[in-house]
This record gives C-alpha cells, structure tokens and sequence, in this order.
C-alpha cells in the first residue's frame, strides 16, 4: 500500500465514522421532525434530546476531518469537488448552520412560539443536510467531477444516481438514529418509546433498503465502473451489508435485544468501504487516481501523525463522552 | 432552453470582491466566538477553582452560568467555524489546489485539537450535575490546553500565508515538497500566535466584566456581580500590557518581513529615514497624511530604536503590489493600539486604588469604563484582522498567489454573500437574544426551560421527565 493509499483510506475512516455518528445525529432530526404535535411528540423528542445534546458537536468535528484530510492530502481533489459541486456543498453549509443554531437556541429560549421555529429549523436543516451531502457523494460516484474541477454546477448532481443518493444518505441516518434510539429507550426502561423507535427502525430499514437498491440499478446505468467493481472486488462487503441489514431486521422483528448497534453499524460500513472499493484506485472516479491527487510525501506524514494522535488520544476520548453519555452521568 | 450549467463563468473582479467580503464578514463573525472558546475555558476554571477551593458558591454560581453561556456560543462558533471551512474551497480553490499541501499541515493539527475540545467541553458543560467536584474542574482543563493549541494551528496556517515558507515549487507552480515544520513555525508564527491568544484573552476578559459592569450600574452590587466583574477583568488587565509588548514586535517584525503592509498600516508614503509617526488622519498619496497627530522620527525609531532607520514607504512598491484602503488600514492600526493603551490606563487606575484602598475603584466612572471596553475589545480584534489581512492583499500567499488568482469562478457569489448575511444576522441576533434571557433567567431565579421535552406544552415537563 502506497503513502497515498494510506492517506485514502485515512480519508475513508474518517467518513466511516462521519457517517455512523454524525449519520445518526442528522437521524434525530428526522425523527424529530416526524415526531408530530407537541403532546403526541413530546417523549420522543425528550429522548432525542437527551442522547443528542452531549455528543452532536463532537460527532460533527468528523465532518471537519474529512475536509481538512482531503484538502491537505489531496488538494486537487478537494478543488475539483468544490468548483463543481458548489450548489449542493454551499447549501449543506446553510444546513450545517441552521441545524447547529436551531439545535442550540431551541433549548434555552423560553417562549413556546420561538423554540418551536428553532426545533423545525433544527429539525428542517437535520433532513436537508444529508440529503445535498448524499447528492455531493453521489455525484462523485457518477463520475461526474472532471479533475481539473470547473464541472457542470447543476447537472452533475441533479440527476437520478445522486439524487437517490441523497436520499439514501437521509434513510440510512435515520435508520441507524432510530437504532440507537431503541437501545436509549431500553435504558431508560421505556417500553412504549422502544417499540416506537423499533417500528421506525423497521421503517427506515425498508426505505433504505429500497433506496440502495434503486441505487444499484442507477450505478448500472450511470456509473458502469463503479457497479461493475462493486459487483466484482466489493461483492464480499455488499454482501456482508446485506446479511448485517437481515440480521437487524430478524433481531428487531423477533423482539431481540442484541445486537443491533453493531449489526446496524456494520451494515452501513460495509456499504461504505464497498464504495471505496469499488472506486479503487480512483480519488475522482474515473477521472483523478488517488496517487495523482496525493500531495508530497512529508505532508502525507503529517496526516498520519495527526491520525496516529487521533488513534490515540481522540478515539478514548469519544470513548469516554460515549460512556458518561450511556451512563447517564451527563446532563442534558 | 438553455441548460443552466452554460451560464458563462462569472466576471472574476466581481467574484473578487464578493468572496472577499463574504469571508471577511463570516471571519469577522466566526472569530468573536472563537475568542470565547479559546479563553473563556480559563475564565471559567478559575472562578470553578475558587468556588472548589474557597467554598465560594457565588463563584461556583458563576462558573456555571458562563459554561452554560458557553454551550450557546460554542455551537454556534462551531457551525460558523465549518463554514469557513466550506469557504476555502467554495471561494478560494485554486489557493486550496496550489497550496492545501502546504497551507493544510496547520489545519490537519487544529482538527485533533478541536476534537478535543468539542469533546471536553461537552463532559464540562453537561458534568455539572453528576460528576464530583475536583473529577469535573479536572475534565475541563484539556478544554484549555486544547483552545490554546487550536488558536497556535490556525493562526499559524495564517501567519503561513503571511511568510510562506517550507514548500517547493516546480516550474509549473505546483507543490513538489513539503517542509512541514518549516510550514508550522514559519517566520510570522512567533508573532502572530500569541498575539491572537492575548487577543482572546483580551476580549474575553473584557466582555465578561463589561456585562457585570453593566450589572452593577443597575445597582446589582453583591458578591456574584463583584466576582463576575473581578475574575475575567484581572484576566484583562494581565494580557493588555502583554500584548502591547507582543504587538510592538509584530509591528517591527511586519515593518521588515511585509514593508508593503507596513507602509500602509502607517501611511509612509515615501521611503526614506527620520519618517513621521501619522496619529489618526487620512492618507493621501499627494498631500501627506490630514487631519493627522504628526510626531517627528518616531515611526523610524519604532521600527529601528533610531531616528536614522529607513522605513520603506509606498513609492519603492511597484503599484500593482500595494495593499488597498489605506486610510482603512492606518485607521484600524491606530485603533487597535489606542484600545489597547485605554486598557492599560484602565488597569494602572485599577492599581492605584487598589493600592490605596485594597479595593477595586466603585465609581460609575470606573463601571462605565469596565461596561463599554468588552466592545472595545471586540473592535480591536477586529481592527487587528483588517490590518492582517487587508493588509497583505493583493496577495492571498504573500509573493506567490495574488487574491485575484485564488477566487472560483463560480456563478452567484452575490446571491451567496446576500443569504450569508441575511442567516448570520439572524443567528447572531438571537444568539445574543438566547444570552440575555438566560441572564434574566439567572437573575429572577426561574426554572430553567430544558425541564420538558423541546416543544412541550406548557407545564407538561415534569409530568412525565
């Protein structure tokens, strides 16, 4: 493996977890927003909340390692999507912004009024955000992002492989939120939250489900080369996603208590590194190589370090948030 | 029809200008809050120290409410820091392309940092209830060990496009190798980086003892207010002088590494010796410096220690490699250095009553002082960035990339810029909204909302908590 491999594969762990967190985090909004009025909504909100409000900061910084490792690792890369996909990435941005301030603001403005228009800012922008990230992701699976940057603003993204991306970005989030949030309602001895949250994991499952699948026959059509390789060198893991997804599917079904969070977790990595390898040896498939982005040797160095010390510190300390958090030793 | 993506490539002067203004007016945003968490970490352990160590429950109180206050600036600062980070490619990709191998080592260290402090913060700001006293101060000493290291990254990424060093170039302009230390403690580093930290510390210290000013002017005089005033002004007073030091280095050390900054952070407009010190004014490139304090062979010796030191002026810059708005930047120089000489007559006045009297002044004069200089503090952190980055233009890496060559080429960057200050004006209008009811909250004792679930009817929040 290759410097610049590694530092492709950095990049690929930091969306792993991006997606498995920060995915989750965007999936209480949507739960929150589906949660109906506010007497009929008011306990699942509660719950989302609570297990949202200690973690949502630190499960957004992923967001922040992706850039940065991209654009230090791989500056043409992170150029050519930028100049290309600026439509879908700025609107992410306001997303990013609403959903983090209305997050914010909902918990401590007093009149009903005004925290009600902040929680559907959060809840709005929670939805949205994913769904023109999902877009960017897929317009670059489409092999629509030319190297040298400057693609088309609006049909590389509005189209049917990243649309139904975006949309398999905002099911899968909510999917693995809803997961989560069915081991947070055990905790707090809730079996009627339980068997809320169990019905919209199942819900979500088959909507992300139908989404993939739909995004398969896409790939198919619009993007040959990453099919072709996922059906090939990526089949074990897209595979692997499907028994994962099975598996949850038969746990929640028959009333079993574990284990969903791997089960729901591996289902999504799996899609994920399925991605990565499916567009191997591609950065920009098929137009920019990850070893012709990579930036010099010495600051490829320096990604690794930064990793390393990610490893070792960064990782135990999520570790320990995720742990006070599980205890109940935060207040929300 | 015409597909929108044939629209012709924007007109890049316009572009300029737009992505200029939108990344000074979110930077300019970003970095008040910004300030607050690299040092209100520090504010907050202290008056969390003195509460644990004193059994003083009026700082304890104290300590509380400013890392509740913290929760609501963080994210916002942390949602607003994420847009610059868009930016850098949204605005500027050729920079990124050209450059991110050099310019991203600082960036790829801040990240580690800000993932700590996100993370620290949270088990801080939500451990209060739980956690044992000392367990919990000692959860939140990374939060200050991480902001100081965070601003150090990202300053010095700034500093870099100042001096840039610790790359090579091939014949094509691109990155071929990299120096990553070189690239970190490039010559602008040492200054640069501790006087943004005082510069946190500054406005931080100021704008919490200006709200507590505020406070006792309305005849709020006990223990709380006297504290909540006393910890973050001390803080204040330390770094002001301080950074009167820090900042009359970077000026000589700018004077020698960017001349052309420096000629127009002080209206020099013809290189030469025994050069004028201009007080305020307006600069003309004809008629001198009007409506200006001139004080004679002063600029030179602050450069040089002597009279006889040659100040480069504009006229050895060939025009093209002028920074714009001098009158700007020769105004937002001075202004930066007035507040900061007004802080430390502030703190000798503090000193000379308190020698006196063992006690702080109590005049309205002396509240009214404390009450306007958290503005203050924030206007010469801004002050200081126009002379930064102004004043390095045209160049966005100094002597290798000019601003112009930086910008995208995309459509719409008015449209952007218009939604940018439309939801930022938003934000931060309700930011500071959220502030003051929480403070009002505080006062009158009440509950605090958080009680029910987050649009609960009225009242239902303890019926099923």
């Amino acid at each position: 493996m290759s410097r610049a491999d590694a530092a492709a594969a950095i990049l690929w762990v930091g969306a792993t977890f991006y997606a498995l967190f920060g995915g989750a985090d965007f999936g209480g909004g949507l739960w929150d927003l589906l949660a109906g009025g506010d007497v009929r909504g008011e306990r699942p909100r509660a719950l989302i909340q609570r297990s949202l409000t200690p973690v949502w900061e630190a499960n957004h910084v992923w967001l922040i390692f992706i850039l940065v490792v991209l654009w230090t690792a791989f500056p043409p890369a992170f150029s050519a999507v930028m100049t290309t996909l600026y439509v879908p990435l700025a609107l992410a941005a306001v997303g990013i912004v609403l959903r983090g301030s209305g997050f914010a603001f909902r918990k401590s403005i007093e009149r009903l009024s005004a925290r009600r228009a902040a929680g559907a800012t959060f809840a709005l922008s929670s939805v949205l955000t994913p769904f023109f990230m999902g877009t960017v992701a897929g317009a670059i699976a489409a092999c629509n992002v030319p190297a040298g940057g400057d693609g088309a603003p609006f049909s590389s993204w509005l189209a049917p492989l990243p649309l139904l991306s975006g949309a398999m970005f905002v099911a899968t989030g909510a999917y693995l939120s809803a997961v989560f949030l069915v081991g947070d309602s055990r905790r707090a001895g809730d079996d009627g939250l339980e068997r809320y949250f169990v019905r919209r994991a199942l819900a979500a499952a088959l909507v992300a489900g139908v989404a993939a699948a739909l995004g398969l026959v896409e790939l198919h059509a619009e993007a040959r080369y990453i099919f072709d390789r996922l059906v090939d060198q990526g089949l074990p893991l897209v595979i692997l996603s499907a028994l994962c997804g099975l598996g949850l599917l038969i746990v929640l079904l028959r009333g079993g208590r574990r284990p969903l969070r791997p089960l729901a977790a591996g289902a999504v990595v799996a899609v994920i590194w399925g991605w990565g390898v499916a567009q191997f040896p591609y950065l920009l498939p098929t137009s920019l190589r990850i070893d012709q982005a990579a930036a010099p040797d010495p600051t490829l160095d320096v990604v690794f370090v930064v990793f390393a010390i990610a490893a070792v510190l960064v990782l135990p300390a999520l570790g320990l948030l995720y742990t006070l958090t599980q205890r109940d030793l935060l207040e929300h | 029809m015409i597909s929108p993506d044939a629209l012709p490539l924007a007109a890049s002067a316009s572009n300029l200008l737009a992505a200029r203004e939108q990344m000074a007016f979110t930077l300019g945003f970003h970095i008040v809050l910004s300030c607050l968490g690299v040092a209100l970490p520090a504010t907050i352990l202290v008056a969390n120290y003195i509460g644990l160590k004193r059994g003083d429950e009026a700082a304890m109180e104290l300590a509380k409410r400013w890392s509740k206050a913290m929760a609501v600036t963080f994210a916002v600062g942390a949602v607003t820091g994420t847009v610059l980070t868009f930016e850098f490619g949204l605005l500027w990709p050729r920079f990124m392309d050209r450059f991110g191998a050099a310019f991203g080592v600082a960036f790829a260290i801040e990240g580690i940092f800000f993932f700590l402090e996100a993370i620290f913060l949270a088990i801080y700001i939500y451990g209060w209830k739980r956690l044992s006293g000392w367990a919990h101060f000692w959860s939140g000493v990374p939060m200050f060990v991480t902001g100081i290291g965070g601003a150090f990254a990202v300053v010095a990424a700034n500093s870099w496009m100042n001096q840039p060093q610790g790359f090579t170039l091939n014949a094509a302009g691109k990155v071929v190798d990299t120096d990553p230390v070189k690239v970190l403690f490039n010559p602008a580093t040492g200054y640069e980086v501790p006087h943004m930290i005082l510069a946190a510390y500054i406005v931080v210290g100021f704008l919490v003892a200006s709200i507590y000013a505020t406070g006792m002017l309305k005849g709020r005089r006990d223990r709380l207010h006297r504290l909540g005033l006393l910890i973050p002004l001390t803080i204040g007073l330390i770094a002001a002088p301080l950074q009167f030091l820090v900042g009359d280095t970077a000026a000589r050390a700018v004077a020698h590494n960017q001349p052309a900054k420096f000629a127009g952070m002080e209206c020099v407009q013809k290189t030469g010796e025994d050069e004028t010190e201009y007080v305020g004014g307006i600069c003309t490139s004809h008629d001198g410096v009007k409506l200006a304090i001139p004080i004679p062979g002063l600029d030179s010796f602050l450069v040089g220690f002597s009279t006889s030191t040659k100040v480069t002026g504009l006229n050895s810059i060939p025009p093209d490699e002028r920074p714009p708005a001098n009158t700007l930047l020769h105004l937002a120089f001075d202004t930066m250095i007035g507040i900061c000489s007004l802080m430390i007559l502030l703190g000798i006045w503090v000193l000379w009553v308190w020698w006196k009297r063992r006690d702080i002044p109590k005049t309205p004069w002396f509240l009214r002082a404390v009450a306007i200089s958290g503005a203050a503090a924030i206007l010469s952190l801004w002050c200081g960035w126009i002379v930064t980055e102004v004043g390095r233009q045209p160049w966005i890496v100094q002597g290798y990339m000019r601003t112009s060559e930086a910008v995208t080429p995309a459509h719409g960057l008015w449209f952007s810029f218009g939604l940018v200050l439309l939801l930022y004006a938003t934000i931060g209008t309700i930011a500071i909204l959220v502030l003051r009811s929480m403070s009002r909250r505080w006062r009158e004792g009440g509950v605090e909302p958080e009680a029910g679930g987050p649009y609960a009817p009225p009242g239902a929040g303890e019926a099923t908590a």
